[in-house]
């Protein structure tokens, strides 16, 4: 494989996590990148989630659009990617795209040129967001690896999938620690979201019955600067 | 007596009037001559009947209020206090002419404001006899948050002549449309324990709810009632407008009459036949004396600073229990009805002792308490005085104490404490400035109220003295906050709350926003918690759910523990077995140990005053004499040993043990300033290369360890400890470690509630505290890299500086200290460094170390695994 220097700083060799027979990166920023495939996947960005919220009533701040596509643009340059799959709820609503700020929008476009990029459809956002580049698909199949929003209830091998928010929970000599994490059981992943505003759901929640082989299950829980691997059988509900 | 007559126990009590007046400073005779002069006939013919004549300091205030003044009264309990301030009104009610067929109701004439719903209960019932007796044409109601719809309605229509409410109705009161003419024919406000009211973020919401009736009735005369506090004229500005409209005649500062005197009450410190511990919070080793003490007495009041502490206190009492007298517990957490049944029990004398936390703190009345026994250290002289207070309502007699130190520093800090009391010392703390999220949610309820011009407003909000110092520039954009959010990206014009219309006045955008405005209104943040429910052992409450409910424990403590765990609560040790959606799941735990719970709130910090005491009483060996033997003879050791920290200098010790090294110094300022200054030194020592490990703080030492020489590294000056303590810490240092720090996050999420940047309730639903969690700390981390100079944060930081992180205190600290660090370098741990040092491992360290954890964690599943598992 022919990496740039800067990739390759960033990626060794045990920080690979296998999915299917693929390996992937799971970067503690909360993004899958596939070296093989140049593929960078990133899930639930729900950009203008916060003037979502203020046509309710709730001003929080309007600045997590523009933090959102800061850590993505960051990434990106980071990794060089040639294809992007931004997998689902990219928009927190339907109207999020045109309601983004003309600057947003155009930083926007600056990540998308150059590459390929895929839009999946998610629940938030089931049209294609208006006028913006890049391709609109349902779900999307690579090498062993099928890319949709939502985890399918029949188990699918090299799913990659976001949707529910992972967060994991530990409890280590009397202090519990919460944080966001890719789950895998080494036939599917299902990924963080990466959106400023978005909460998290614990991996051990009833709304992920089923999902897991329990046995193999682990949490890529994300630090500062690494992701830490926590089998399922220490993680905590709550 | 069983049912003691309402007004025996806060005003004349059942001995004849001149022993009463003995303890006040006023002669009787000119009370008797203020009488004839003030008291109209009813009054003085139902006094006549009882045979009892009114207080001097009652018949004063009366005058005072007749001339038209509003007055703060500070008087010990037992004085009579709520008498005296109602008498201006039922005085003025008793004369007022009949009203005329077919005129206009008249409104509410006086509003009493207390800090606890049940104080305003108490205060209805025992207001009505007399009222009752003396043939008043007067109606007294209250108005809480447990006061059903339908008479809340019917107050709106047809309004009692006193309204007893709290801070948060009065707000709600405010917001409402008809707002004006509810209270037009106000005449007076008495705000009752105002020295506890006017210290939080109520007391700011209440002096703008204050302001806001003075603008709609500009005589109107307020009467505080107060426990005895270190500067009275805060109060007394308090109480008056600070910014008097034109034309209208005021003071600066309400009259003030204070009532001195009562007997000394009779203190001691348990000079116990056991050992002291060295550390530790639990006082467990005194419990067979404590236990003596209350079989002595009639009815024993004990205090203790934490939940946990009256947990592990009354499970310890019942172990030693062997004549099974009636002992119960009550606190805060505890289930309402659990609550109530003690409070009647206590009040029908039914109780020997009660072990008790802040609750009972406050003015309501209990049955014949003849001791007071205070566990743990009092932390505060003028709040151990109130505590003390509870025992025995005739002034004249003297209140009987006894403290109890739980560790040999306590025993310091009780000396201290009790010295400050002979002396009458005070140390409430000094009133700060009204918080800017206070005046935000108030501004927004001033809008559901009726339209306001922003000129107007801004100068209503000033007459309150919190608010009293407030710039325009920031009021102006405290309102832009309240309309769209404030931000410099004007992104939510179209979304706004309150618009500015053509004719400048600011109206709320539709009728939702009041809406959510009353759901939403008050300081008081809850911190997370579930219920505690009982079901049967192993069920996981998946089957039975009809168990009762024990009370609530925060989340916090909660998570950290897993199936089968036992813990303290309600009285009882209880397992652990889940938590189902909003419910603790826990059964009977069959033995009797257990993990004691952790409770957030109740820890109140060091006084200054105190703290100041301590370290005098340390440098004069004349007053150890006072000091049990085993104590004094530590200091002595410490003496020989290393050295004492003198009075204003700041003595720090380091010495190798084990492998690490250690810095111990004695700041006694207080758990929450050491804390602070725990987190910048770590900093500091790390860019000094001294590889910090961690600290522990406690209220009167902070102790650091690390790998390298800490004790070297200051000899060779790299760096100095004068480099190392400097002031500009609090620069730099803390601005970066603020940033992350989740203390911020905490203060941030209050301010943001409060301000209603975040809804506590919404329509219809309930947010859960998790939910809300989350929501404002991802908030604070984008505004905060966006707008550092938001106006949210400008509150959170200013909150966090005499909250949380009480930043002031150190910054006090460090300046008293420049030029004044004592360094000892020992060979070995000093007996002063013990009682810290047996805290570490107890605690846990700060909260930043979450990295840490989790890096061992996943360590631990490399080593059961093998690294090739994990990835593959």
């Amino acid at each position: 494989m022919n990496f740039s220097l800067a990739r390759a700083s960033l990626i060794a060799e045990a920080d690979l996590v296998g999915i299917a027979g693929e390996r992937a990166v799971c970067d503690p920023r909360g993004v899958l990148y596939f070296p093989e495939f140049k593929l960078l996947a990133v899930s639930d960005l729900h950009l203008e989630k916060g003037s979502s919220l203020a046509r309710r009533g709730a001003l929080i701040p309007p600045y997590d659009t523009g933090a959102t596509l800061l850590r993505l643009q960051a990434v990106i340059a980071d990794y060089q990617p040639s294809v992007v799959i931004s997998l689902g709820d990219s928009f927190h609503d339907g109207g999020g795209a045109e309601r983004m700020h003309q600057s947003f929008r155009e930083r926007l476009d600056a990540l998308i040129a150059g590459r390929q990029w895929f839009w999946v459809a998610g629940n938030h956002d089931p049209e294609a967001p208006a006028d913006l580049p890049g391709e609109t698909v349902r779900e999307l199949a690579i090498g062993s690896l099928l890319f949709r929003h939502e985890p399918s209830k029949v188990r699918v091998e090299g799913e990659i999938s976001g949707h529910l928010h992972p967060c994991a929970r530990i409890v280590q000599q009397g202090r519990s620690v919460r944080r966001r994490c890719f789950a895998g059981d080494g036939g599917r992943m299902i990924m963080p979201a990466f959106g400023a505003y978005t909460g998290s759901l614990n991996v051990l929640d009833r709304a992920y019955a089923g999902l897991f082989r329990l046995e193999t299950l682990m949490a890529y829980m994300l630090g500062a600067q690494r992701v830490f691997p926590i089998s399922g059988s220490m993680l905590r509900p709550g | 007596m069983l049912q003691r007559s309402p007004f025996v126990p806060i005003f004349l009590g059942d001995c004849p009037p001149s022993r009463y007046l003995s303890g006040v400073t006023v002669e009787p005779r000119l009370a008797d001559q203020n009488a004839a002069v003030a008291l109209p006939e009813p009054f003085l013919r139902w006094f006549g009947e009882k045979g009892w004549s009114p207080r001097a300091h009652q018949i004063e205030l009366l005058a005072k209020a007749q001339a038209g003044q509003s007055v703060l009264l500070i008087a010990p309990t037992g004085a009579g206090k709520t008498l005296a301030g109602f008498l201006p009104s039922l005085t003025e009610l008793a004369v007022r002419p009949k009203r005329k067929p077919g005129a206009a109701r008249r409104g509410i004439h006086t509003l009493y404001i207390s800090p606890l719903k049940a104080l305003a209960v108490d205060i209805e019932r025992n207001l009505g006899k007399p009222v009752e007796e003396i043939g008043l044409p007067v109606t007294i109601e209250t108005r809480t948050g447990d006061t059903p719809s339908h008479k809340r309605q019917r107050q709106k229509l047809a309004p009692p002549d006193i309204l007893l409410t709290t801070p948060e109705q009065l707000a709600l009161l405010i917001a409402a449309g008809d707002a004006k003419r509810f209270f037009e024919d106000l005449r007076y406000v008495v705000l009752d324990e105002l020295h506890s009211l006017v210290t939080s973020k109520r007391g700011h919401l209440l002096a703008l709810g204050l302001a806001r009736l003075r603008s709609f009735v500009p005589g109107l005369q307020t009467i505080g009632l107060s426990a005895t506090v270190a500067e009275p004229d805060e109060l007394r500005r308090w109480l008056v407008s600070q910014n008097p409209p034109r034309g209208v005649a005021s003071s600066e500062m309400a009259e003030l009459i204070v009532v001195t005197g009562g007997a000394k009450p009779d203190i001691s410190i348990l000079d116990s036949e056991e050992r002291v511990p060295w550390a530790g919070h639990s006082a467990r080793y005194a419990t067979p004396e404590i236990y003596r003490e209350i079989k002595r007495h009639k009815t024993t009041l004990l205090f203790v600073n934490t939940r946990s502490q009256a947990e592990l206190l009354f499970q310890e009492l019942w172990r030693v229990n062997e004549d099974t007298l009636p002992i119960a517990l009550h606190h805060g957490s505890l289930d309402v009805a659990q609550r109530r049944r003690v409070e009647k029990a206590m009040g029908e004398n039914a109780l020997r002792a009660i072990v008790a936390t802040s609750t009972l703190d406050l003015g309501i009345d209990w049955g014949d308490v003849d001791l007071v026994v205070h566990v743990g250290a009092p932390k505060g002289a003028s709040r151990l005085a109130q505590r003390i207070g509870r025992a025995n309502h005739r002034m004249d007699e003297p209140s009987k104490a006894i403290l109890i130190p739980a560790n040999r520093f306590e025993v310091l800090e009780c000396r201290a404490a009790l010295d400050a009391n002979y002396l009458g010392a005070q140390d409430t703390p000094p009133l700060v400035n009204g918080g800017l999220d206070v005046l935000a949610q108030h501004v927004l309820g001033c809008a559901c109220g009726a339209p306001f011009r922003a000129d107007d407003l801004y100068e209503e909000v000033r007459a309150a003295a919190p608010y009293a110092g407030l710039d325009r520039p920031t009021f102006d954009r405290v309102v832009d906050f309240v309309a769209t959010g404030g931000y410099a990206l004007k992104n939510y014009e179209r979304y706004a709350r309150i618009r500015l219309n053509k004719d400048g006045f600011w109206r709320v955008s539709n009728p939702r926003v009041a809406q959510q405005y009353r759901l939403n209104v008050g300081t008081i943040i809850e911190v997370p918690a579930l219920n505690v429910r009982y079901v049967k052992a192993g069920s996981k409450g998946s089957a039975s759910r009809g168990g009762s409910v024990l009370g609530k424990i925060e989340e916090a403590f909660l998570e950290t523990l897993t199936h089968g765990d036992t813990f303290m609560f309600a009285g009882k040790v209880l397992r652990f077995e889940g938590i189902r959606e909003n419910e603790c799941f826990v059964s009977n735990a069959p033995g009797s140990d257990a993990k004691v719970p952790y409770y957030g709130g109740g820890k109140f910090p060091l006084s200054t005053y105190l703290a100041e005491q301590v370290r005098i009483m340390l440098d004069d060996p004349q007053r150890w004499k006072k000091l049990p033997e085993q104590v004094a003879d530590w200091l002595r050791f410490q003496s020989d040993k290393s050295m004492l920290p003198r009075r204003d200098d700041l003595l720090i010790e380091t010495f190798p043990r084990g492998n690490r090294h250690y810095l111990v110094a004695y700041p006694f300022e207080g758990r929450l300033a050491h804390q602070t200054l725990g987190m910048l030194l770590t900093r500091r020592l790390d860019r000094a290369g001294a590889r910090p490990l961690g600290f522990v703080a406690t209220d009167y030492a902070l102790a650091i360890w690390s790998l390298g020489d800490m004790g070297a590294m200051f000899k060779a000056r790299k760096p100095s400890l004068g480099a190392l303590f400097d002031q500009d810490m609090l620069g730099d240092d803390l601005e970066a470690w603020l940033a992350d720090s989740w203390l911020l996050k905490r203060t941030f999420r209050n301010c943001a509630l409060i301000s209603g940047l975040i809804e506590k309730r919404h329509p219809g639903q309930e947010k859960s505290g998790r939910q809300v969690t989350v929501s404002t700390d991802l908030i604070y981390d984008v505004l905060r890299s966006h707008e550092p100079d938001h106006i949210l944060l400008q509150a959170t930081r200013a909150d966090a500086a005499t909250g949380l992180l009480d930043v002031s205190r150190l910054a006090d600290m460090l300046s008293r200290i420049q030029g004044r660090i004592m360094h000892k370098a020992l060979e070995q741990i000093s007996p002063l460094a013990v009682p810290i040092m047996l805290e570490i491992g107890k605690m846990p360290v700060n909260g930043e170390a979450d990295e840490t954890l989790l890096m061992d964690a996943a360590t631990l599943v490399e080593e059961a695994m093998g690294p090739g598992m994990v990835d593959e």
